[in-house]
């Protein structure tokens, strides 16, 4: 690792003066997604079927229900931060990018919002 | 290369597609049994039951079976992805940037991903 002063390696700047703490979160969320998507694909294998009333039955849990509430903010999270590097990195004209970047922070908080109210509904009993 | 093209696209095919689709399930479920029947319908319907009588029906059937392809290019997007993301988790920690084994496992990725893809399905249709 050649680039950048010694003061700006252990700032963990350069000259974007941002970026580190992106990097880590998109790890962070990288290995939250990998355990937290990997248990989901192995439960839908592992229950008996995928109909209604299984599936409410076994995500109204509070096992599950923890989990697919810590998926929905962990994939989210990931999802809005690599959406975020498509953007910066093909859209330029500054005020394309602000506009792109606040509609992708709606959608994601907006969609993530959804996402934990369904769990949090599945989970008490409010659904029919 | 091929690899971090490949995995740009499937992660952000999984960001915009596959969380879309999560919320609809998450969504159905949490509103009743008949708004799951409907995504069930649409998003995993029964292949041998497709109408084909008239234009509506014709349109419908088609969306359906574009929309298994989806579901199954989703699993296929989310088994690739890992694959080529372990891959960067370890060239993260600066292993495997020599120059035959950074080959290898660039090739060896997308044909993990697409082995993981097949025995998911294969667990998932068979046992």
């Amino acid at each position: 690792m050649g680039n950048g002063t010694s003061l700006g390696r252990v700032r963990g700047l350069g000259s974007a003066h941002s970026g580190v703490h992106h990097w880590l979160l998109q790890r962070f969320t990288a290995i939250g997604n990998l355990l937290l998507v990997g248990w989901f694909a192995i439960s839908l294998l592992l229950l008996p079927s995928l109909d209604y009333v299984a599936v409410t039955g076994w995500l109204a849990r509070p096992v599950p229900a923890t989990a697919m509430a810590l998926l929905v903010i962990s994939t989210f999270w990931h999802a809005r931060l690599g959406l975020q590097v498509l953007v910066e990195d093909y859209v330029h004209e500054a005020g394309n990018k602000f506009a792109a970047i606040t509609a992708l922070n709606l959608a994601a908080f907006g969609g993530a919002a959804f996402g934990l109210f369904c769990v949090v509904r599945l989970a008490l009993g409010g659904a029919a | 290369m091929f690899v971090s093209i490949l995995h740009r696209v499937t992660g952000d095919g999984l960001a915009l597609v596959g969380l879309a689709v999560l919320l609809w399930w998450l969504g159905a479920l949490a509103s009743g049994p008949a708004a799951y029947e409907t995504f069930a319908a649409w998003m995993w319907a029964d292949l041998g039951k497709l109408e084909w009588g008239g234009i509506a029906p014709i349109f419908a059937s088609l969306v359906k079976i574009v929309l298994k392809l989806v579901m199954i290019g989703l699993s296929w997007a989310f088994f690739t992805h890992l694959s080529s993301g372990l891959r960067h988790f370890v060239l993260d920690i600066g292993a495997g940037f020599e120059l035959d084994t950074n080959k290898a496992w660039s090739r060896a990725s997308p044909v993990i991903g697409i082995i993981l893809t097949a025995a998911f399905w294969a667990l998932m249709l068979f046992f």
